[in-house]
């Protein structure tokens, strides 16, 4: 039963992680309609900028810089690249962030080399002793961070003029435009959220209590699992992109230790697999009509 | 509607041509098969062994530019199906046999009969994933698709009886075909050259490409084909005409997987090893779908000329470069720039450039320059009409 408990909170503490990159995934989807393959890229840029200067700068100043990084490489992603095209439909857009994803990543490990850098951060390896079940620290700082941000973001996205703007975006695009809503604006706001986003998610994931590995390609394997988080719970909702991030940190959590590490990886997808199969647009997406 | 088919503008048969035309291009095909058919005779081991894996490149690209461009269904798993096939022959060729505390299964069978195998069992994993392809659309499909590359990482980790474990892997039969083996085994010489296995192997491959050219093209030209581009365009209206919209969707995804699969085939007999990955970036993993994906966004999607052109930037350039790496410099030093770094930057970066400028791929471009080249003929031929204005949608998709 210990075990059990302490499963739970540590595969909560995960799903927070993979929730803070499907939200960034789904509120890119929502302004844009794209999917960004290239979301593992971007908290990759995060952790890299993070790695290189936490020894000069110390950990917080270094998050800070790779957050606003992460953020800032996802704008000029926005910027310079998917703006420019804007008669590409959305699917042709989601090709090119494959490619931004191929040199980015290839880019970063060209840079690192043979290191595996940790980023230093100072939640990392501290198991807490609490009533006979052992917590990962890494685990319970991600759900406070996870439950502070995804809160804030709603909170954002109900009441402020930016939330109101995207939503009115997502909801009919020429209509917000011609209400006065600067579509632009918008886009550029989302996927600045979504990189910062991801930048947070990156912290945690490059953890000896997550992935038991510095920045590599195992992050970027890890950071993929917020497709199946995404599609979960459906690419047009935000409630469900959290939801769906509990369920893969759950579904992770759960078989790593019951099945095997090795299935662990598959399991989300498996769980992915069937979800879709019985609902076609994820848990809470909007099913798309085809009119005849 | 704008599924991904359309989204990087697909391309579709090509449209009938002049008589002289045609002859022209059969010549022109017919020159460049002398041309592959010679190169063993002039060219070295290292070159050959580039040309083979960019026929590899060539095969797997032709089965996804089928079902992406042709039918619309976005499908990043064509890695699992390599890992399918591959596993497949090596189990249905190879002996069984005890490699330490590991017991490896294996059937024996003819090498002719285990390949024929190994494409069935691959399209039948193809056909198999039907039930999701076809209550899936576009990206929800592609990333579904994904799922099947890490079910392969795991089983291919969890089945060491058939694929020999991902630590050691495990060697499969080398081809042969009745007696004549496509291995270093004998001794044959063709005009004073000695064939080897590099040289075998590269006319097994050839003919394994011309034939997978050929089906694509013949699949593409008749009704099939005009069924996957009904589904693709447009679901409903392809149901309409009396297209089986889900048989249309099982089909092509069965004929890529049975392509994948004779890729994979080939890939475990370049490398002469099937060895399951050990990570997630790998032989199988999903780099090796992604670049793939590039190969037919590179050539225009649906193109089938067009895949083999973009096996030949992606698959061709990491492996020339390594061949000549020494005379360009390219060291260990510089930074880790390697041949496989350099070739991923070419392609991811072309991949971005043709989405953002020219939708239809390398296959657009060739389209132009070949449309142009007929037009002059015309003119020469008919010189007093001015030539018709190229009619709206030229690619007939």
């Amino acid at each position: 039963m210990s075990t059990f408990v302490q499963l739970l909170v540590n595969g909560l503490g995960k799903g927070a992680v993979y929730a803070l990159l499907a939200l960034g995934f789904v509120v890119i989807y929502k302004a844009t309609e794209v999917i960004n393959f290239a979301h593992g890229s971007l908290a990759l840029i995060g952790g890299y900028l993070i790695a290189v200067t936490v020894d000069t700068l110390g950990f917080p100043l270094a998050a800070a810089l790779g957050i606003l990084g992460a953020g800032l490489a996802a704008l000029l992603i926005e910027r310079l690249l998917l703006s420019r095209s804007r008669f590409a439909t959305p699917d042709s857009l989601a090709l090119l962030t494959i490619g931004i994803d191929v040199v980015v990543v290839e880019d970063i490990f060209r840079r690192l080399g043979t290191t595996v850098p940790y980023l230093g951060a100072p939640w990392d390896a501290r198991p807490i002793q609490l009533g006979g079940i052992t917590l990962f620290s890494t685990q319970l700082v991600a759900l406070v961070v996870g439950l502070v941000l995804i809160t804030a973001f709603f909170l954002a996205f109900r009441f402020t003029n930016w939330g109101i703007a995207m939503r009115a975006q997502a909801e009919n695009r020429e209509a917000a435009a011609l209400m006065g809503i600067r579509s632009s604006r918008v886009t550029a706001t989302a996927w600045l959220v979504a990189g910062a986003l991801a930048g947070v998610a990156v912290m945690f994931i490059v953890t000896q209590d997550f992935s038991g590995t510095g920045l590599s390609r195992t992050t970027h394997a890890i950071a993929f699992a917020a497709f199946p988080a995404a599609i979960i719970g459906g690419l047009d909702s935000t409630a469900g992109a959290v939801v769906g991030g509990v369920i893969v940190g759950l579904t992770q959590a759960l078989t790593e230790v019951y099945v095997s590490i090795p299935f662990a990886k598959v399991a989300v997808f498996l769980v992915m697999l069937i979800v879709l199969v019985g609902w076609p647009a994820g848990l809470f997406g909007t099913r798309e009509l085809s009119r005849v | 509607m704008s599924d991904v088919a359309t989204a990087v503008r697909a391309t579709a048969a090509p449209a009938p041509r002049s008589r002289r035309g045609s002859v022209l291009r059969v010549i022109a095909w017919a020159a460049l098969l002398l041309v592959l058919l010679a190169l063993p005779l002039y060219v070295g081991p290292g070159l050959l062994s580039a040309g083979q894996y960019v026929m590899v490149g060539a095969v797997g690209a032709i089965g996804l530019t089928l079902v992406i461009g042709q039918a619309g269904q976005l499908s990043l798993a064509h890695a699992f199906f390599l890992l399918v096939g591959g596993t497949s022959y090596a189990v249905l060729a190879g002996e069984t046999e005890q490699a330490g505390s590991e017991y490896i299964v294996g059937l024996g069978l003819p090498p002719l009969v285990a390949l024929v195998g190994a494409v069935a069992i691959s399209a039948l994993a193809g056909l198999a994933f039907a039930p999701v392809a076809g209550r899936l659309k576009g990206i929800y499909l592609g990333v579904a698709s994904l799922a099947l590359v890490f079910l392969g990482f795991y089983l291919g980790q969890a089945l060491p009886m058939l694929t020999g474990g991902a630590a050691s892997g495990r060697n499969p039969e080398p081809f042969s075909l009745f007696g004549f083996s496509f291995s270093n085994e004998g001794y044959l010489a063709v005009l004073g050259v000695p064939f080897r296995q590099s040289e075998r192997l590269w006319y097994l491959f050839l003919a394994f490409t011309v034939i997978a050219f050929v089906l694509a093209r013949g699949a593409v030209r008749s009704r099939v084909g005009r069924a996957w581009r009904g589904v693709r365009d447009n679901e409903a209206a392809a149901a309409v005409m009396g297209v089986d919209v889900l048989r249309a969707k099982a089909g092509a995804f069965a004929v890529s997987a049975a392509y994948a699969g004779l890729a994979g085939v080939m890939v475990t007999l370049w490398l002469g090893l099937l060895k399951p990955d050990e990570s997630e970036f790998g032989t199988f993993g999903l780099n090796t779908s992604i670049a793939f994906l590039a190969m037919a966004i590179i050539g225009g999607l649906g193109s089938i000329p067009g895949a083999v052109v973009g096996a030949l930037i992606v698959y061709g350039t990491p492996q020339v470069l390594t061949l000549f790496a020494d005379e360009l410099g390219l060291g260990d030093t510089l930074a880790g720039l390697s041949p496989t770094v350099i070739s991923l930057y070419v392609y991811g970066i072309a991949v971005i450039l043709v989405v953002l400028f020219e939708p239809g791929g390398l296959a657009a471009i060739g389209r132009r320059i070949t449309g142009f080249a007929t037009r002059r003929l015309q003119l020469d031929a008919t010189a007093a009409t001015p030539p018709r204005p190229a009619p709206p949608g030229e690619d007939r998709s």
